[in-house]
């Protein structure tokens, strides 16, 4: 099973590349990774999209937690969340019909245009992973150029009530599972 | 179960406020130190390190320097004197070559849990990245293999470094720390202060002992009607013999060490089984196998104890006691686990037990008899034996003889290979810290420079190497440092001449097949101690064996015992790898 994980680690040169290395070395796979700053300027949130066995996603929790400057690790996956990610795509689409095209699925997929030129257009889609998909799956008929893709971000869900966008979040399954969500924070107070 | 997780974190705010200009890095790096009680550090200088052995030298009355003769040897001797004495082992070594050198050594650490801290040279900062004479990326190679490690960039961390890297190594589950100093923030000025005040927003895992865990725990020991307890280097480490020798005899419960538990629990005890896993003992596999409970203390299920995973302790019930999470449910999903220190574990699973009713425990001890009959009839079935000879030094004797000429009380520190599963099998050992291996990386090579470490943290003790004739020659040149500073160990070599473990293997599984493990082109080890100015005698014949071992072992310095034992001699029981741990082989001749 997939599993969202969110690793709060010291913001410093190489605390990136220990979690990263950690990975490969154990055989651990990550789909996608993205680092960030948090409030705290000290420390840095990664969030890493990776597949496995409850023990083996258990295991890189643990191992992910043993790194000396890791502060937290949280399988966000096993409580309600929200997550996101973003797409930039460069599509061919010449005036006229193409280019209205794209612009119908832009509205459709609540997308944004950021840049065009005469013979392409730049648009930016923000949304779970299905939504980021499924937009570009229409669009490749119409001819993409290019694509940059985020890596995941997660955070708590507040209340389960805030439907509006979110039809389309995978895991509401998991929300039961709300009071066995594991955290591996790494250190105990002394 | 019983790690809380953490209220708060201290945040990453280690410089100390850089005021008036005045001592060095290298002046900060020895009084850091001093402090953390180092007196000695073992090591090899070099371009990226001049500062800090001019600071060594001014520092030499409190700090004493071993000049080793190659970097993996400083780092071994580190860890034997770690692994003897409990302390910290330090190693110093200069950047590109000396970093990697000494890299078998650190990975040798972090393999089997040695608190060292290993300070590297590293080029100046200004040529970081350029492809610098003598540049490696230090911090990038030892990443997987140390528990923490740093490239300092401002000398005004330094201090700070150093006694948190110190704080890591022995904290927790114990590991090796790496500092990475540039050659000029060695040679950079700073402030310094005690930094006392640091809090380290690092690992401090303070256990707390859950109470039901515990209670359940002592229960289910209580009710087991085969229980076993498997207990590893983490008992060791966590000095938790007393415990568990008292736990077991308190309950009657039989006690099975692995490789890097012996010494952990008394060999010759009545309750030990002897070692577990691949060389281990028919009863303590067998009982492993049969066992309805198996409590796991300071081990981590590694494949040269469970040979197929899925077939090991098959019936049982699993307890796992460890200070690492992360080997909890790595290899083995336990049915109940203590994430805490071994002795504190230990010791408050007594309490709950002495809690409990006296007939409870009466009954649970009596309920086990039917167990220990079934553990003798193993042990007087397949008892550890190997086949006498007239003509031909056995191995095994040798061991034997060493044990009864240093009555059990010697520190041993063994080198790799089949001399090293004999050691292990037929030197029963009384304490722990007394058998220095190396078990999780298996290096040839260490233990000569171990029992060097082992020998400077206790000079009055008699300290051995047993060794191969093949792992000698890969670290042999330390016998010269041994000379230089009259740690006078005494090396037995187990002289087959073969790779004797990889030979065996060939022998059993590749159809004997003995490719390129013909050690007999060999120097003559006695000229060759001779050379290196120790005192070196051989023995090739069994009536020579006590007397040359006498020898050797009453010689007061440095000495060197060659013996010429049974070439193709193999070690039983063997478990082959990725076995089901029943399907042990056994020697085929008699007696
Ligand atoms: C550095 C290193 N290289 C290779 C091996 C593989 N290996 C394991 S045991 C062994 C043979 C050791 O021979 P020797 O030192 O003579 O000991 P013996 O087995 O003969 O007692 C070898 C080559 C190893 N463990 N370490
Ligand atoms: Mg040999």
């Amino acid at each position: 099973m997939r599993h969202t994980l969110s690793i709060v680690v010291s913001d410093r040169p190489g605390e990136l590349s220990r979690i990263v290395g950690l990975f490969s070395a154990r055989g651990f796979n990550i789909e996608t990774i993205s680092a960030g700053a948090t409030l705290d300027p000290q420390w840095a949130r990664v969030t890493i999209v990776t597949r496995g066995d409850d023990r083996t996603i258990d295991q890189i929790c643990k191992q992910c937690a043993r790194l000396a400057r890791v502060r937290d690790v949280q399988d966000v996956t096993t409580r309600p969340h929200i997550e996101r990610e973003m797409a930039l795509i460069t599509v061919n689409a010449e005036a006229g019909l193409p280019r209205q095209e794209v612009l119908n699925l832009v509205g459709i997929f609540r997308a944004k245009v950021v840049d065009v030129s005469h013979s392409q257009i730049v648009v930016e889609a923000s949304g779970n992973k299905e939504k980021v998909e499924t937009f570009i799956e229409m669009l490749k008929p119409i001819g993409i150029h290019e694509i940059t893709r985020t890596g995941r971000i997660a955070i708590g869900r507040l209340s389960n009530l805030e439907a509006e966008e979110d039809e389309t979040d995978g895991n509401h399954e998991t929300n039961e599972t709300y009071e066995s969500h594991q955290s591996y924070s790494s250190r105990s107070p002394n | 179960m019983s790690a809380r997780p953490a209220l708060s974190r201290y945040p990453d705010s280690l410089s100390p406020p850089c005021a008036q200009p005045s001592p060095r890095g290298a002046e900060i790096l020895i009084n850091a130190l001093v402090h953390e009680g180092v007196d000695s550090i073992f090591g090899y200088p070099g371009g990226a390190v001049l500062h800090i052995y001019d600071e060594l030298w001014r520092a030499r009355d409190r700090i004493t320097h071993y000049l080793v003769r190659h970097e993996q040897g400083a780092v071994h001797m580190a860890e034997g004197y770690a692994r003897a004495s409990g302390r910290v082992g330090v190693a110093l070594v200069t950047s590109g070559p000396g970093a990697t050198n000494a890299i078998t050594g650190i990975a040798n650490a972090y393999m089997d849990s040695t608190p060292i801290v290993v300070i590297t040279g590293q080029v100046p900062l200004r040529l970081i990245g350029t492809d610098a004479f003598q540049e490696v990326d230090t911090v990038g190679i030892t990443r997987p293999c140390v528990k923490h490690n740093y490239l300092v960039r401002d000398v005004c961390d330094l201090a700070a470094v150093v006694h948190e890297a110190f704080h890591l190594a022995r904290t927790g589950r114990p590991g090796p720390v790496v500092i990475d100093i540039p050659k000029d923030v060695s040679a950079a000025q700073a402030s310094y202060s005690r930094l006392d005040h640091i809090r380290f927003p690092i690992s401090e895992r303070i256990s707390y002992l859950d109470r039901r865990a515990l209670s359940c725990a002592a229960s289910q020991i209580l009710k087991a009607e085969r229980p076993v307890m498997y207990v590893g280097g983490g008992i060791v480490n966590s000095g938790a013999s007393e415990e568990l020798r008292a736990l077991a005899e308190h309950l009657q419960l039989p006690v099975t060490p692995t490789l890097m538990g012996l010494g952990g629990f008394p060999s010759a005890h009545s309750l030990s089984l002897g070692m577990l896993g691949m060389h281990g003992t028919y009863t303590a596999n067998m009982a492993v196998a049969e066992s309805d409970l198996l409590i796991a203390v300071g081990v981590r299920f590694d494949d040269r104890v469970t040979g197929k995973l899925a077939t090991f302790a098959p019936h049982a019930r699993v307890i796992h006691i460890d200070i690492d999470p992360a080997n909890v449910g790595k290899n083995r999903l336990p049915d109940l686990s203590l994430i805490a220190d071994a002795r504190q574990a230990l010791k408050a699973l007594r309490e709950e037990i002495s809690f409990r009713d006296y007939a409870e425990i009466v009954r649970s001890i009596t309920q086990r008899s039917k167990w220990w009959d079934q553990l003798r009839h193993w042990q007087r079935e397949q008892p550890l034996r190997f086949s006498g000879s007239r003509d031909r030094i056995k191995p095994q004797h040798v061991i034997r003889e060493l044990h009864r000429l240093t009555s059990g009380e010697a520190i041993i520190a063994s080198d790799v290979g089949q001399h090293q599963m004999w050691a292990a099998q037929f030197y029963p050992f009384k304490h722990e810290r007394q058998w220095i291996t190396s078990g999780g990386l298996g290096a040839m090579g260490f233990g000569v420079p171990a029992a060097i470490g082992a020998q400077l943290a206790f000079r009055d003790r008699l300290v051995i190497a047993v060794v191969g004739d093949g792992g000698f020659q890969m670290t042999n040149q330390e016998l010269a440092t041994a000379v230089q500073y009259e740690l006078p160990i005494k090396v037995v070599i187990m002289n087959n001449g073969y790779l004797g473990m990889v030979r065996q293997w060939q022998e059993m599984f590749h159809e004997r097949t003995y490719s390129e493990v013909d050690l007999s082109v060999a120097p003559d080890f006695v000229k060759l101690a001779d050379a290196y100015g120790a005192f070196a005698r051989r023995a090739s014949r069994p009536e020579e064996l006590t007397a040359v071992l006498q020898a050797g072992l009453e010689h007061d310095g440095v000495s060197v015992i060659d013996v010429v034992v049974e070439k193709e001699e193999n070690v039983f029981p063997i478990v082959p790898a990725g076995a089901n741990s029943r399907d042990m082989i056994f020697q085929s001749e008699g007696v």
